[in-house]
């Protein structure tokens, strides 16, 4: 008997009149737990009956209580007639699961009612009590910690990053059963929302266990979803990490710099060692190659000893793409071997976090991803998933291959989607290549791990910058140049990947959200025909988004791509693509050449004349959104910083790039021979259609600023005021003038209104920032497009570093950095006006080919695999410069950590996508808050139309989640995701139905100003410098 | 390419104060769009009439769901639909019950019933329902002091739940107020008014322990009134009273000739109208009688304001030395707040 369960019914308020003759209600409740129910006394003729119930205890075992949902039901008494149900309340009690999380529940729950929306609240507290469990083969996962955050959560530190976990599990769709024909749409509604909240309870069940059995106690990252297959059944599907996490004991020690979250875990080294800059603040690379390709071998010879896993006895076998030594030298080779060894007995290196500890992320190698056509089968065993299973298992050994390809062995920032239409299904799995620091992987003592820290500091961070594949037998063509930070390795001149920037890399300016938008239209057809048709458009597909992504990056006069989701949905007639993205500009990769329109038909004079229009309107465009974006070049972070290279700085940079680029020729014009810059080359009405729709992406008016990672790049002074939101959106096609063309309209302009709408709703808030915008696409009918975006907007202070307190010598120093700026702005802008008029030495070239990437396309019946990869990879510029920046750091850092706060009202929640408050700090997780939700209407004009009906809808979903993270005592949801939005309507009958799917994490947070400053944050300081860097720079 | 469906769900409802004012001005979404249009909004913020029609209606409808709350505000406060900032919903609730007092003027004792309801313009129509609510409510489910009572059960501030409790209170007593001759007054006059004499001639300005509220004239008090009638009936004691007011205003008074004149008439009519006060008809047509018996005589003999509250505070005072009369209370609780009413009736 390993828990009990217990439940009291306080009181209920609000509650909607049951009884006409009367306008009162008679209420009852019904508490259920499995198979057993309880029931409250009749309250008599009142809205707000005080039933005051005694404790109902439930006895149950701990895998019930993993699996079950409590289920309260308020009912309205009816002497000669059925009772008429009020509405329910279903409450997952795991977060009372573990230890650390909430011990109780209580507090007021919206009564939920499918037809009717929330109808009155009830108050209820729950607890449990858990008795120990000696069985060692016991079934449940009790104690294993759930989170939604990609990221280590604030207030824990990682151990051991164990790896991927997956589970899915499947059921037939009660919708689908022959007895939804005779029930009610509530029961069978009810029916559903019951099934889903048992297999996600179980989906986390299994999850855990199988934490447990690789020695973790928490899951990282953990995404879990739903695939309503329609009649063939319904799938409920997770991935995470498995971490072994360990609480930190005196969280408010690490009170500052929430406002990232990568920042934080960033202290957590250094805080048990104060000093670790003394290692990165003397002169910056006067180390040579052979001085740090030795230290990871010295940590590693430690580790194999240290530790009695079998991790490191297996054998170092199987060099990923065959000859690694070359040009990385002894120390590439032994970090490879290392972290294969490490990896290679997991069956799927992946890890779903997209921010890591420092040091965790060696390599970036770029984005893989695969895709796969599948025909949902009619007959359905829901107790041998294995069909399912097999299809990702499948699409995930070809990720890992293609990682492999790029010489690494590990895949980061991994996430899985489906989309699915009448019975053609595609699976999609995407992430970056990487390649992982061991240390985090193994079984390593504290001590040994920081040791390693010390020594591996810096050839982690120069490294960093490194192609981890090899030069002369590269996967793919690409341009490789001397890294811009330490000029000893070489990097590419783009890089996309799909996790958040790494705190420590150096952006110049401000990133910004990059779309690319694509629509294909595709003949009806069924089953594998239909398949077929779908398989052959996804490469062309896969080759267009990226090459839209890489005009509007360079239209943007960046050089890579953070948080990177493409996403393809499939529709009855088209297909629909959707890739989001952030830009940035790292400053150690170079700086990214122009777009150069050529014709091919010069003969016509006019046509000339056009293009040269055309031209002129691209150069424009780029000089613009560099000033915009404030990228200026990176001579400025040399002046100021003084960096030690030597290198004449005065120059302009034109100059400059001319001498860099004869010092790389000789390396670089073995391998290739391109000398032009990015050419668009314009040969129909297709591609000058693609040009326009190039320059037609408005930017966000002045003070908006958006991106769809974490942070938003070059701001770091952000202020309390933060503003979830969730938009919907839903456009029908004129059927008559169907082309590609006009889709690709349609749809660009459905996103750019969206955006413009948004932008203006928050215009109060300016300036904010939108971050995490997370747009969803789907096509619901023939003729429907639907996009949800999710995001939300946080202000900041664009003055701060003016108005802020601080000590006169601080401000001085600040005032003095900000005059250089200004001082420097001049010539500056000067000079990216000139750029991209001047034709660029072959060295500043860039090009994309993707012959490489539309070779490996392949398709055959039924089971087709689309192998799409892009690779690009990048470095990030690191700290040499911490010895001038520092003061400026501090004075920054101290603004951060104690923002403006004036509303911290009692009872308001917050919702966020992020993992992070700003201005705050989390002291505690709760547990996992993951809901569904369906509603359905038989009255939509009633209630409003379709806008209505789902304006309510969102409006009550946000409201239970409230409520249900307000019972566990918490006043915030991190990491707040709406993972489905699946909205049908028949307007004809006036019906409407909508499923929705939210999960998050419950915490507590405590705003930074109502803490103490205490002077013991010093030391940390230092190391804040670093990261602030970036922002003081530019 | 049509929109077909368009919203925007904040964690936090957003409000616009300017697109709530015109939603509660009556305006239709496409006449709200037209007047954001001109006043200059695309300008400053670059944005498209798509994009403002757009955050029009889905500011309508946010407002329309939240009207069902704002009938009941306290269910406003308590209710996890919509998070909204205190300070927000005081707002909210504030402009919602704020009324143009022209029209409230209109409206004032009439009957608040559907004939009434269906003479209303289009502006109106909103205000008419929710004061038919907010009567409703007081009527059936409160005691105690009005004031207290709305200021608490609909979360208004102290000046505007005065003002409905005016309403409320004539509304109640259902005066007339509509006659050409009352049309020279203000919703204030009346407002004034009305609270004097809840203070004064109510139950609950007796004993605010009694059930019933203090929006219904105090029926004991009325009877009395009658006991008045004594000091114009009674010739002696009107003389004696005469001669009294006189003597005090000799040489004090601009128009004492014409007061001296009139004084018979003019206390006459105001003991009468207390006097007829115990039939309802009577005491609707109160305010038609002050006018007629005293603010009319009076205006049309150019007495100035000054003159006039001498008058009174003599009038009333005296009474006080008529050793024949015995309802020196009585007298006192009325004339005290009929004092104040026709200081504030008396102007043009």
């Amino acid at each position: 008997m390993p828990g009990k369960l217990k439940v009291k019914i306080v009181a209920g308020r609000h509650l909607p009149v049951m009884d006409r003759a009367s306008d009162l209600t008679d209420a009852f409740v019904e508490v259920k737990f499995g198979n057993t129910t309880f029931k409250t006394d009749v309250y008599l003729k009142s809205l707000n009956p005080q039933w005051n119930s005694e404790w109902f205890k439930f006895e149950v075992d701990d895998e019930d209580l993993q699996d079950e949902p409590l289920q309260i039901t308020v009912l309205d008494h009816d002497t000669y007639s059925a009772n008429d149900a009020i509405g329910k309340v279903y409450i997952d009690i795991d977060p009372l699961l573990y230890s650390e999380a909430a011990t109780v529940i209580s507090g007021w729950f919206p009564i939920y009612d499918t037809i009717h929306g929330i109808r009155g609240e009830i108050n209820v507290v729950v607890k449990v009590d858990l008795f120990n469990d000696l069985n060692r083969f016991r079934q449940s996962s009790c104690g294993v910690k759930f989170f939604c955050t990609t990221s280590i959560p604030k207030c824990y530190r990682a151990v051991i990053i164990h790896g991927f976990v997956e589970e899915l599990v499947v059921n037939e769709d009660p919708e689908y059963q022959w007895i939804d024909r005779i029930r009610t749409p509530r029961a069978s509604n009810e029916a559903r929302q019951r099934l889903i909240s048992l297999m996600s309870g179980e989906l986390q069940r299994k999850i855990g266990l199988k934490v447990l059995e690789m020695r973790g106690n928490a899951v990282v990252g953990y995404l879990q979803c739903f695939d309503l297959e329609g009649e063939s059944g319904l799938v409920v599907r997770a991935i995470g990490t498995a971490c072994t996490l360990d609480k930190l004991s005196s969280p408010a020690a690490f009170l500052p710099a929430c406002n990232s979250p990568s920042k934080e875990m960033k202290e957590i080294p250094f805080n048990e060692d104060p000093n670790p800059n003394t290692h990165s603040s003397g002169p910056s690379t006067p180390l040579k190659n052979q001085t740090y390709s030795f230290s990871p071998s010295k940590s590693y010879s430690r580790q194999s000893s240290s530790s009695d896993t079998d991790l490191s006895l297996t054998p170092k076998t199987g060099m990923g793409s065959g000859s690694a030594g070359k040009e990385g030298g002894p120390f590439k080779a032994l970090l490879r071997q290392q972290t294969q060894s490490a990896l290679e007995q997991r069956e799927f290196p992946f890890f779903t976090l997209t921010a890591f500890p420092p040091g965790f992320l060696v390599h970036v190698g770029g984005v893989v991803s695969a895709r796969s056509v599948k025909l949902l089968d009619r007959i359905h065993n829901p107790d041998e998933p294995e069909t399912r299973d097999a299809w990702w298992a499948e699409i995930r050994q070809e990720i890992k291959s293609h990682a492999k390809a790029l010489g690494c062995h590990a895949v980061v920032g991994y996430s899985e989607s489906t989309s699915i239409c009448e019975e053609v299904c595609i699976l999609s799995a995407s992430g970056t290549a990487a390649v992982l620091n061991p240390r985090f992987l193994q079984d390593g003592t504290v001590e040994g791990c920081l040791e390693q820290r010390l020594e591996e500091n810096l050839p982690t961070r120069c490294g960093f910058c490194h192609i981890p594949y090899d030069e002369l037998n590269m996967p793919f063509p690409a341009h490789l140049t001397y890294c811009y930070n330490c000029r000893k390795q070489k990097v590419p001149d783009v890089l996309f990947t799909t996790i958040d920037l790494p705190t420590d890399a150096t952006v110049i300016g401000k990133g910004c959200l990059i779309q690319a938008r694509l629509c294909r239209l595709k003949k009806k057809a069924q089953a594998e025909a239909n398949a077929t048709a779908i398989s052959n458009l996804l490469p062309f597909m896969e080759y267009e988004v990226h090459t839209q992504l890489m005009n509007k990056l360079k239209l943007k006069g960046m050089n890579a791509l953070f948080g990177l989701r493409i996403q393809i949905t499939v529709g009855e007639n088209m297909l629909m693509g959707l890739a989001s993205a952030t830009g940035v500009y790292l400053a150690a990769l170079p700086t990214p050449g122009g777009i150069q329109i050529a014709g091919k038909t010069p003969n016509d004079g006019s046509y000339e004349q056009h293009i040269s229009h055309m031209q002129k309107k691209i150069n424009d465009t780029i000089a613009k959104n560099k000033e915009l974006y404030e990228i200026n070049p990176p001579e400025i972070s040399e002046e100021i910083i003084g960096s030690p290279i030597p290198e004449p700085r005065q120059r302009s940079r034109l100059l400059r790039s001319q001498s860099e680029s004869s010092d790389e020729v000789t390396e670089l014009d073995l391998s290739h021979g391109k000398k032009d810059a990015f050419v668009l080359e314009i040969d129909d009405t297709d591609a000058m259609e693609d040009v326009h729709s190039l320059l037609t992406d408005v930017p966000p008016p002045s003070g908006f600023y958006s991106c769809n990672t974490e942070i938003m790049p070059g701001i770091n002074n952000w202020t309390s005021e933060i503003q979830m939101f969730t938009s919907v959106r839903v456009i029908r096609l004129s059927s008559l003038n169907l082309t590609n063309q006009a889709l690709n309209k349609n749809f660009n302009d459905l996103c750019e209104n969206l955006l413009k709408s948004l932008y203006f709703k928050l215009r109060s808030m300016i300036p904010c920032c939108l971050c995490h915008v997370n747009f969803t696409v789907s096509l619901p009918e023939d003729e429907l497009i639907q996009v949800t975006v999710t995001a939300v907007a946080i202000t900041f202070d664009k003055n701060q570093a003016l108005q802020t307190t601080k000590t006169p010598v601080e401000k001085s120093l600040q005032r003095a950095s900000t005059d250089n700026e200004e001082l420097l702005q001049f010539p500056l802008e000067l000079c990216s006006d000139s750029l991209p008029s001047h034709p660029f030495p072959p060295a500043k070239a860039t090009s994309v080919d993707y012959s490489s990437f539309a070779d490996r396309c392949s398709s055959w019946i039924e089971l087709i695999k689309l192998k799409a990869q892009t690779i690009r990879r990048g470095s990030i510029k690191t700290t040499m410069t911490v010895e001038k920046a520092s003061p400026v750091g501090d004075g920054n850092f101290r603004n951060r950590s104690a923002p403006p706060c004036a509303n911290s009202t009692v009872g308001v929640v917050k919702m966020t996508p992020l993992s992070f408050i700003p201005g705050a700090k989390i002291t505690k997780y709760l547990g996992i808050i993951n809901m569904f939700f369906i509603r359905e209407t038989t009255s939509l004009r009633e209630e409003g139309g379709v806008s209505g009906f789902l304006h309510a809808f969102i409006a009550e979903v946000f409201a239970m989640v409230r409520a249900h993270v307000a019972a566990l005592g918490g006043n915030a949801v991190v990491s707040y995701i709406m993972k489905q939005c699946v909205f049908m309507e028949n307007p004809n009958k006036n019906q409407a139905q909508c499923l929705i799917n939210v999960s998050g994490d419950a915490v507590v947070f405590v705003r930074e100003s109502d803490l103490e400053v205490v002077s013991s944050q010093q030391p940390t300081t230092n190391c804040q410098s670093s990261c602030t860097e970036g922002e003081v720079t530019t | 390419m049509t929109s077909e469906l368009d919203i925007f769900v904040g964690n936090t409802t957003l409000i616009d104060e300017d697109v709530y004012r015109l939603w509660l001005d009556g305006y239709s979404v496409t006449d709200a769009v037209a007047l954001r249009v001109r006043s200059g909004i695309l300008e400053q913020t670059g944005a498209t009439a798509a994009v403002l029609q757009s955050d029009t209606m889905d500011h309508y409808r946010t407002f329309h769901m939240l009207e069902r709350l704002l009938h009941a505000p306290p269910k406003l406060l308590h209710q996890l639909i919509f998070q909204i900032p205190p300070s927000r919903q005081a707002l909210l609730i504030e402009r919602y019950y704020a009324f143009d007092e022209a029209f409230v003027r209109e409206v004032l004792g009439k009957k608040l019933s559907k004939g009434t309801k269906k003479d209303l313009d289009d502006i109106s129509t909103k205000t008419g329902i929710t004061l038919k609510s907010c009567r409703r409510q007081v009527v059936e489910e409160m005691r105690g002091s009005l004031v207290d009572n709305i200021q608490q059960h609909f979360l208004l501030s102290d000046r505007l739940a005065r003002d409905y409790a005016a309403i409320v209170f004539f509304a109640n007593n259902r005066f007339e107020t509509g006659k050409k001759k009352l049309q020279y007054l203000s919703f204030g006059d009346f407002a004034f008014c009305a609270e004097l004499m809840i203070q004064n001639w109510t139950l609950g300005a007796v004993d605010s322990q009694m059930d019933d509220m203090d929006m219904d004239l105090d029926k004991e008090f009325l009877q009395d009134l009658k006991e008045l009638k004594v000091l114009v009936a009674d010739k002696d004691l009107l003389d004696l009273h005469k001669s009294l007011v006189c003597t005090a205003l000799r040489g004090k008074l601009g128009v004492f000739s014409e007061m001296e004149a009139n004084f018979k008439n003019l206390s006459r009519g105001l003991v009468n109208v207390a006097a007829k006060l115990t039939h309802n008809k009577d005491v609707r047509d109160l305010f038609v009688d002050l006018v007629e018996k005293f603010v009319e005589p009076c205006r049309s003999d150019h007495w100035p304001l000054s003159d006039v509250r001498f008058f009174l505070n003599q009038y009333s005072a005296s009474v006080h030395s008529l050793d024949g009369f015995r309802h020196q209370a009585l007298w006192d609780r009325y004339m005290g707040t009929l004092r104040g009413c026709l200081l504030r009736l008396y102007h043009d």
